[in-house]
């Protein structure tokens, strides 16, 4: 392991995690009131109400996908490389040195706002490496975009 | 202006016959049309004036753009001008060139002519197009342009070149005949199974088949007159190749420029010990997003022997080839179509894969050139204990896959080929000067990363 020294393993935001459990409970929360409703008009009460909480029920194993995807997602700041492994399925690791990025790109949508996170997303010239962080607090996107600016700048390599 | 010496801050024009070779084809064509039509004497008068309209608002339009496009060499900049309407005013830093190609047109060849073309990183809109200077101007250009790249006087005189390989015409066609085969030998087995199957029906695919067999035509032409003559030297200033029948093109990659080779064996080819190479140069995120990013694949060889390709290789990326090992047994259960050929191996200096089903892909990828080093675990790779990493150049799908190691083996092989690619990046001496783009957060520098640093060489 080279650079061990002052890199720790850290994680996206808690806030991440209440942000996509909103998400997951509301797309849920509708799809069950719209299919209990649906079926609940087109036989019995009965049947409607065991449709909607058969979908709540798919809203709850969807939660436990997400949470163990949110508690996958880490990134390590390395002396001389990001180190950002993601995936429960399929799980992914990326090295992207620091003198390899292109440019760093930070992007918060209207959710992630609401909740006061955003996306880190780092580029090289190869389409195929992915790092990307999400849910970082805005304070520690700006410091991690900064200081991955600052690397990057200090060890730049030619293509 | 070909009696007027490249050199000096003079802008130049391109050559006056260019507009006559660029419409040359398109008026060919409505020439042919209208004495078609006049035969058949069909044409009422305005539907001459039409017809003869259209070839003199090209040719007009050609004209106009011979007059408006200007060009001159600045020190470290080759600075294009053109448009009447829209001014297009394009400036190509010399030290960013990824390649430069002389291409010679049928029509331009017979006239002496020549198209100078300059391909920078990312998309096909950053290069950079002389149509059409003199042949000795287009190759004088070349020369001053390479020298200045490799940061000399660009008055030094071209460098001699040494040949490597010359293709034999005969294995050319053999070869295209060859891998057209496949296809035909398809179209065959799907003909006796229709023949078998409802007979009524021979006569009508027996037309289709016909249909397929004439359309195979043009692509074998295209290929053979595309790649006839195929020579590739080797200079101080780049790797050069020169191929083509009728319209003949010279392009020169700068050494160092080339992210990845890749030797392809077709089925078909293996008996005979085959194989072709292909060489992946820089395709950058330029103005589109990263994704969107281009990669310039090349044919290095069309047809040749193992052994040929094999020393081509070690000459483009002066490596020699590491020691390659199998996946474990267990993977066979996984990647069942392509156990047989998977291999990986990495020394200090490149890494090495091969894959593949029924073509056998061998890429060699300088660890120089790394972006980024991924492990990627599956997870049926999981449960075996299997994983494979990737080691990604620029551009899309320029990688090198070490597929299915052993778990605790790929986890090291990462941090090994992380760090044996930053010790390569720093033996190559980097003479680089910034080329003004500030890289990191903003906008504008997201726009424009083509590359920071001028070449590593």
């Amino acid at each position: 392991m080279s650079g061990s020294a002052g890199s720790v393993t850290k994680s996206p935001s808690p806030r991440l995690w209440h942000m996509r459990r909103a998400e997951v409970a509301v797309v849920a929360g509708l799809l069950a009131a719209l299919a209990g409703v649906g079926a609940a008009l087109l036989s019995s009460a009965l049947t409607g109400a065991a449709v909607a909480v058969a979908v709540a029920l798919g809203g709850l194993v969807a939660l436990w996908f997400v949470r163990n995807r949110f508690r996958a997602w880490t990134y390590q700041e390395r002396d001389e490389d990001l180190l950002v492994s993601r995936g429960v399925l399929i799980r992914r690791l990326s090295v992207v040195p620091y003198g390899r990025m292109q440019f760093v790109d930070v992007t918060a949508g209207p959710v992630e706002r609401a909740y006061r996170l955003a996306t880190l997303k780092l580029h090289t010239a190869a389409a195929a490496s992915d790092a990307r962080i999400p849910g970082l607090e805005r304070d520690e996107a700006a410091r991690l975009r900064d200081r991955l600016a600052a690397l990057g700048e200090a060890k730049a390599a030619g293509l | 202006m070909s009696d007027e010496p490249l050199a000096g801050e003079t802008w130049h024009r391109l050559h006056p016959l260019s507009p006559v070779v660029r419409s040359g084809r398109g008026l060919l064509a409505v020439l042919a049309l209208v004495a078609f039509s006049a035969s058949q004497g069909l044409g009422s008068g305005g539907s001459h004036v039409y017809e003869i309209a259209v070839p003199v608002a090209a040719a007009v339009a050609a004209v106009v753009n011979w007059l408006v496009t200007r060009w001159r060499l600045d020190g470290p900049t080759l600075r294009i001008e053109t448009g009447l309407l829209r001014r297009d005013s394009r400036q190509l830093p010399v030290a960013r060139i990824q390649a430069v190609d002389v291409a010679r047109p049928f029509l331009a060849r017979a006239l002496g002519l020549a198209e100078l073309r300059v391909r920078l990183a990312g998309s096909s809109h950053a290069d950079g197009r002389l149509a059409y200077l003199p042949e000795q101007a287009a190759l004088e250009l070349r020369a001053r342009l390479l020298a200045a790249h490799h940061g000399l006087d660009p008055a030094t005189p071209e460098p001699a070149e040494r040949v490597l390989v010359t293709v034999p015409n005969g294995r050319l066609v053999g070869s295209v005949v060859l891998s057209s085969a496949s296809l035909v030998i398809l179209l065959m087995i799907a003909e006796v199974v229709v023949a078998l199957e409802v007979p009524q029906a021979l006569a009508a695919s027996g037309g289709t088949l016909a249909v397929w067999l004439i359309a195979l035509g043009p692509l074998v032409w295209r290929r053979l007159a595309s790649q006839y003559g195929f020579t590739v030297a080797e200079s101080p200033d780049g790797i050069r190749i020169r191929r083509g029948l009728l319209s003949t093109v010279a392009e020169t990659i700068p050494g160092r420029r080339v992210q990845a080779v890749r030797m392809v064996e077709p089925l078909l080819w293996r008996p005979l010990g085959w194989c072709r190479l292909e060489i992946d140069v820089a395709g950058s995120p330029g103005r589109d997003r990263a994704d969107g990013s281009r990669r310039m694949r090349m044919t290095l060889l069309p047809v040749g022997g193992q052994d040929v390709g094999r020393q081509l290789m070690r000459t483009v990326l002066g490596a020699s080839e590491p020691a390659l090992r199998r996946p474990p047994r267990r993977a066979r259960g996984k990647a069942p179509l392509s156990y047989h050929f998977l291999a990986s191996g990495h020394d200090a200096a490149t890494a090495m894969a091969v894959t593949g089903r029924l073509r056998r892909f061998t890429t060699w990828l300088p660890l120089e050139k790394t972006q980024s080093v991924r492990l990627v675990e599956g997870p049926v790779q999981r449960r075996l204990g299997l994983a494979t990493v990737h080691v990604d150049a620029a551009g899309r799908d320029v990688r090198a896959e070490f597929r299915d190691r052993p778990g605790d083996e790929a986890r090291r092989l990462v941090d090994e080929l992380a760090m044996l690619s930053r010790s390569a990046r720093q033996r190559v001496p980097e003479t680089g000067v910034r080329t003004g783009h500030e890289h990191g957060i903003s906008p504008a520098a997201g726009q424009q990363p083509a590359e920071r640093v001028s070449p590593p060489d």
